[in-house]
């Protein structure tokens, strides 16, 4: 589902490549964690998956497409295929809940009539049923993350992207965000999570990807957050 | 394409840049003022020369009492004088048509172009005005060669071309062209710097929700749609308003100089109404264009 081979990545401002030489190969329906101290790489990887930026060297293989042969115009294709969660929700302040899953699936041309079916649905699924109308600003940090995982789930991807999805939130909300994203991996979508978070990657006990200046330094199916990174 | 999700994205959109977009449309419809102006002013300066070159070219006046020409010795014209001078002229190769015209007729046409100013036409005996030839050249062009032949002709005042009494009128209308073309050329490359402003500044405020739409994956289309058709409303707008303040100005052009102007025709609604797609075509390219390259740099995938 996702395969880089041998990429690196400098940006011009920096003498250290961002990533250097990363080897990670990814199945579908995995879940993986990508672990690693500020600076390491993880949002440089994440950002080659969604061709935000083009690796310096290397390839990148997203849902069997080789990015590097992806043209500028099919990029939006790709995006469709991946929803994206971060630490800070990213939700539009002045619509609504249903308005902001909604919008996703608006700009890609979607019809109304499968808008008013699909955003109650995922909103059900994401435990938001009844505050369709609330406003971002009216909701918990929990509620806007899950109102956030909606919308990157409303168009069904095939890969889930979340960085640091509980860098803001409480223990107790965090674990309930990753329950959701437990269940949205059984649904077979495969998830990347880019996270600090040691206590949630040793209790769900799931693949491991950790990178440390840019190189992979582990890679263990069912690992821990690690020793002290 | 959902048109109605892109329309209500324009109207946010107009409505968060509305100083802005006011700007905007007052000085692009000033500008595009100018180069409708401009345009209005060559087709009433065709229209003046169809009139004028329409009617007689050369007009080879001819010696009576008050000539101060040296040519005459302040004599009239003898009958003589004034036939071989029209023989002359009819077998000149580069003459179309002669027409004679008496001292009487002359005093007619007079008394009908002043016909508003009767101090005017009372002051005037009738025998006052030049009798004269008025010659149609087949090529306008050739009045040196019919002037340089019947100039020292016995009988002859002076030869006058219409054209050269006209020059300086039509050398100003065609400056009053060309400065409205320089104004309008310095005022649209101002509004098409505003248009990329505002463009940019509707970019920078929908920022989160441009950030989204990349995100999900929309179509750069969908993502600058909304604001390639911002750009172009407004310019439509000016093109409007612009029309509009065009077709006041002939209204009161017609109303408080045309009575005035009695020696020539004022344009017609025509050119008036031809000017409203021209301005709309320039409007919508220009604002369109701005915003595209604006877009391009603001709004990358």
């Amino acid at each position: 589902m996702i395969r880089l081979e041998q990429v690196s990545k400098s940006y011009p401002t920096s003498t250290r490549p961002a990533l250097d030489g990363v080897d990670v190969d990814i199945e579908k329906g995995e879940f993986v964690f990508l672990v690693g101290s500020s600076g390491s790489g993880k949002s440089t990887f994440l950002r080659l998956l969604l061709k935000e930026e083009v690796p310096s060297a290397g390839r990148v293989h997203v849902a069997g497409k080789d990015l590097s042969k992806l043209s500028y115009w099919k990029v939006p294709a790709l995006r469709r295929q991946i929803g994206c969660v971060f630490q800070d929700f990213r939700l539009l302040p002045n619509k609504t809940v249903h308005q902001n899953v909604a919008f996703a699936l608006e700009v890609i041309g979607k019809s109304q009539s499968a808008i008013d079916r699909v955003v109650p649905e995922v909103l059900d699924l994401v435990g938001l049923a009844g505050k369709e109308k609330r406003m971002p600003d009216e909701l918990s940090g929990g509620e806007q993350q899950r109102v956030a995982v909606a919308r990157a789930f409303v168009n069904r991807p095939m890969i889930l992207i979340a960085d640091e999805p509980t860098g803001n939130l409480d223990p107790s909300t965090s674990v309930g965000i990753m329950k959701l994203l437990d269940r949205i991996n059984r649904t077979g979508t495969t998830v990347v999570m880019a996270t600090h978070d040691a206590a949630i990657v040793d209790s769900m006990r799931r693949r491991v990807v950790e990178l440390a200046m840019g190189k992979v330094v582990r890679d263990q199916s069912r690992g821990v957050y690690g020793y002290g990174a | 394409m959902r048109a109605q999700f892109v329309f209500s994205e324009i109207g946010i959109g107009l409505k968060r840049n509305l100083t802005m977009t006011i700007a905007l449309v007052i000085v692009m419809t000033i500008s595009l003022v100018m180069v409708g102006a401009a345009w209005l002013v060559r087709a009433q300066v065709n229209e003046m020369k169809d009139y004028w070159y329409d009617k007689v070219e050369v007009t080879v006046f001819l010696c009576g009492g008050n000539s101060t020409s040296p040519n005459c010795g302040r004599k009239d014209v003898t009958q003589e004088q004034r036939n071989q001078i029209q023989t002359a002229l009819q077998s000149t190769p580069q003459v179309k048509e002669v027409f004679y015209e008496s001292k009487a007729d002359a005093f007619q046409r007079f008394k009908e172009q002043f016909k508003d100013s009767p101090d005017l036409v009372n002051n005037v005996s009738d025998d006052a005005l030049p009798e004269s030839f008025r010659v149609k050249l087949k090529n306008p062009e050739q009045f040196a060669v019919v002037a340089s032949a019947f100039q020292d002709q016995p009988g002859v005042d002076s030869v006058q071309d219409l054209k050269k009494l006209l020059k300086p009128f039509f050398d100003l209308l065609g400056l009053a062209q060309l400065a409205s073309l320089i104004i309008a050329g310095i005022m649209l490359f101002a509004a098409t710097l505003l248009i990329s402003i505002t463009i940019r500044v509707a970019a920078h405020s929908r920022r989160r929700e441009t950030g989204i739409m990349r995100l999900v994956g929309a179509s750069n289309l969908y993502i600058q749609l909304p604001f390639l058709l911002e750009g172009a409303l407004a310019g439509v707008a000016s093109a409007i308003l612009a029309s509009g303040v065009l077709a006041a100005c002939k209204v009161g052009f017609d109303a408080v100089v045309a009575p005035k102007l009695k020696f020539t025709e004022i344009i017609d609604w025509g050119p008036v109404l031809g000017v409203t797609p021209l301005l709309l075509l320039i409007a919508v390219v220009l604002s369109s264009a701005a915003s595209f390259f604006t877009l391009r740099r603001y709004l990358r995938v």
